[in-house]
């Protein structure tokens, strides 16, 4: 079960607005660069975010490059979960492959800052501030496999391999 | 049932006859990192407790989207993607060869491989008829050490090409129109298959350019077929042997059709800040732009500064206007210097910057100022991209550019 405060954000939001290009050269120093986490698309997010805090988008969430530090810093900065209507193929991966759930649903009703109760288990999200209740659309079960041991490494190191 | 081009690869590839939807387990010929996804893969290569390389694999790392590096610490990066390369044994692409993508096009990819690199154009390749897609630094690092990868064989949109280009339309304007088309996610986990009439008269690096901005459209992999004109580019390439010819099944299932008539397009630009911010040249025109790029993995081929270097012949680049060429390549600069496009393109007020990602990704070499305009060739134009939040990108063909650099303001190839 996971519980916090939603950050609400549009349509659209890019891996460029999640971690600029210019901080490339701040790649191997994970924790600076984890300081501008979601930078150009709230500048003040990185203040006010607290550990299990969940990310609410609506479409097309991290779409644009294959840096897999844009889902890395939103991990680092203490992000539980995104919430989101869809969300860019390569992100998806790379999220789920660090342990980071993604969950597809539809985010409308969620206000900025309500609390929120997600169930990996039942794929229920309560919105205990707005008092209503969502689904989230089934993670396929490779995908559920590598989230469910906390990401790709432990997966491989508990399998060994990929199983279908 | 016959297959679509991503049908027939993976079922080749995983040894199983799959269709839309199937999740498979896949043997992967050719893997890359770069510059700044290639750090954090070696450190999970490492993590996930692999010592060295796939025997099957080709594995490259290239240094290309920092080169030469501006700062200590991308410098740094590079020390590290060298030491791990001549450790495991993996290629490396130097500092001043040339994007990844295109080095892939040129010496590496083959038609119906599979190849997945850590940067998300890597669908470029499509436009040899490779399986081409972008992943992380912890999927490529797997594939590094296990040589396979997993992938959901996705649905087929089919794009039919029909006509010519009429003058001044290029492989890029056509691009961009599918995409206003299909906005950014319209094609999401789902490939696009090129075909139809107009393909016998589009070269490679036009279909490459067209392969490279697939992605743009939330797509995973961009599919041309592998034909005479393949076969005559990868002769071209010194690799005739690469070739096998590779076409989708006439019973393939498409879950959508799209046709495209050339005869009826027009030059395209991409409005700030998304890719699917479409528009015409014309309803732009008059646009202030003070910095013009021609180059990236999208438009950074000999053809591309051919198609400038003619325009901007015997011209002058606006005064208030900068015009910035980065060619793809080390080999597209050779040809470019042997048939004279550099010097035309210098004697025109351009500079030309070493071959690599150049200003595109925002890391050096053309960071815009506050409040500017750019005009430029590459296949991103969100904020922030190329170096500054407060800038305004504007996507374009070569053609537009070398216009849009003499009049210093956007402007209609055909109005010169
Ligand atoms: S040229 Fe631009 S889009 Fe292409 S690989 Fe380099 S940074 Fe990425």
């Amino acid at each position: 079960m996971l519980k916090g405060r939603a950050f609400k954000f549009g349509d659209s939001i890019s891996t460029d607005h999640i971690i600029p290009g210019r901080y490339a050269y701040l790649r191997s120093n994970l924790t600076e660069l984890a300081k501008h986490a979601m930078e150009d698309a709230d500048p003040t997010f990185m203040s006010r975010v607290r550990a299990g805090a969940l990310i609410v988008a609506g479409k097309n969430f991290g779409l644009g490059s294959s840096r897999e530090h844009a889902p890395l810093v939103i991990k680092m900065a203490g992000v539980s979960a995104i919430l989101a209507k869809s969300v860019a193929r390569i992100f998806f991966r790379n999220a789920i492959n660090l342990g980071l759930p993604v969950l597809l649903c539809d985010t409308d009703s969620i206000g900025d800052g309500d609390e929120l109760e997600v169930d990996l288990k039942t794929g229920i999200i309560r919105d205990i501030t707005a008092g209503g209740q969502l689904t989230f659309s089934k993670i396929p079960e490779i995908m559920l496999g590598i989230l469910n041991e906390g990401g790709l490494l432990a997966y491989l190191k508990k399998y060994g391999d990929f199983r279908l | 049932m016959g297959q679509t081009l991503a049908e027939k690869i993976l079922s080749a590839k995983s040894g199983d006859e799959v269709g839309a939807g199937d999740i498979v387990i896949a043997r992967v010929d050719l893997a890359f990192l770069q510059d700044t996804t290639g750090p954090l893969a070696v450190r999970q290569f490492h993590a996930a407790g692999f010592s060295c390389l796939a025997s099957s694999l080709k594995a490259v790392a290239f240094l290309d989207h920092a080169a030469p590096s501006p700062n200590r610490e991308l410098s740094n990066d590079h020390q590290l993607l060298r030491d791990f390369a001549s450790k495991i044994g993996c290629r490396l692409s130097e500092v001043g060869d040339g994007v990844c993508h295109q080095v892939v096009a040129e010496s590496l990819a083959k038609p119906g491989d599979l190849v997945i690199g850590a940067d998300s154009h890597t669908v470029t390749a499509g436009g040899l008829g490779a399986f081409a897609c972008g992943m992380g630094s912890t999927d490529v690092a797997v594939s590094f050490g296990l040589g396979k990868t997993w992938l959901r064989v996705p649905e087929s949109i089919k794009v039919v090409i029909s006509g010519s280009f009429p003058r001044g339309v290029y492989a890029k304007d056509l691009i961009l129109y599918l995409i206003g088309q299909l906005g950014a996610d319209g094609a999401t986990y789902k490939a696009l298959e090129f075909g139809g009439d107009a393909l016998s008269t589009m070269t490679v690096p036009s279909r490459l350019t067209v392969a490279n901005m697939v992605v743009e459209a939330g797509a995973k992999v961009g599919l041309f077929p592998s034909d005479d004109i393949t076969r005559d580019y990868l002769i071209s390439q010194g690799r005739g042997n690469d070739y096998c010819r590779l076409f989708p099944d006439d019973s393939a299932n498409y879950e959508q059709r799209i046709n495209i008539n050339l005869a009826e397009l027009e030059p395209m630009v991409a409005k700030p800040h998304t890719v699917d911010n479409t528009a015409s040249v014309k309803e732009l025109k008059g646009t202030r732009v003070q910095q013009v790029v021609i180059g990236t993995c999208t438009n950074g081929r000999q053809e591309d500064l051919a198609m400038a270097a003619r325009i901007l012949a015997g011209r002058q680049r606006h005064p208030r206007t900068r015009l910035i060429i980065a060619p793809a390549s080390r080999r597209v600069l050779l040809a470019a210097l042997e048939a004279g496009y550099i010097r035309t393109l210098i004697e025109a007020g351009g500079i030309i910057l070493p071959p690599g990602c150049g200003p595109c990704l925002g890391l050096h070499q053309g960071v815009l100022g506050n409040g500017e305009n750019c005009l430029s060739t590459a296949n991103r134009n969100f904020k922030g991209r190329m170096g500054n939040p407060e800038a305004f990108i504007y996507l374009a063909s070569p053609a537009t550019a070398a216009a849009t650099a003499i009049k210093g303001e956007i402007t209609d190839p055909r109005d010169l």
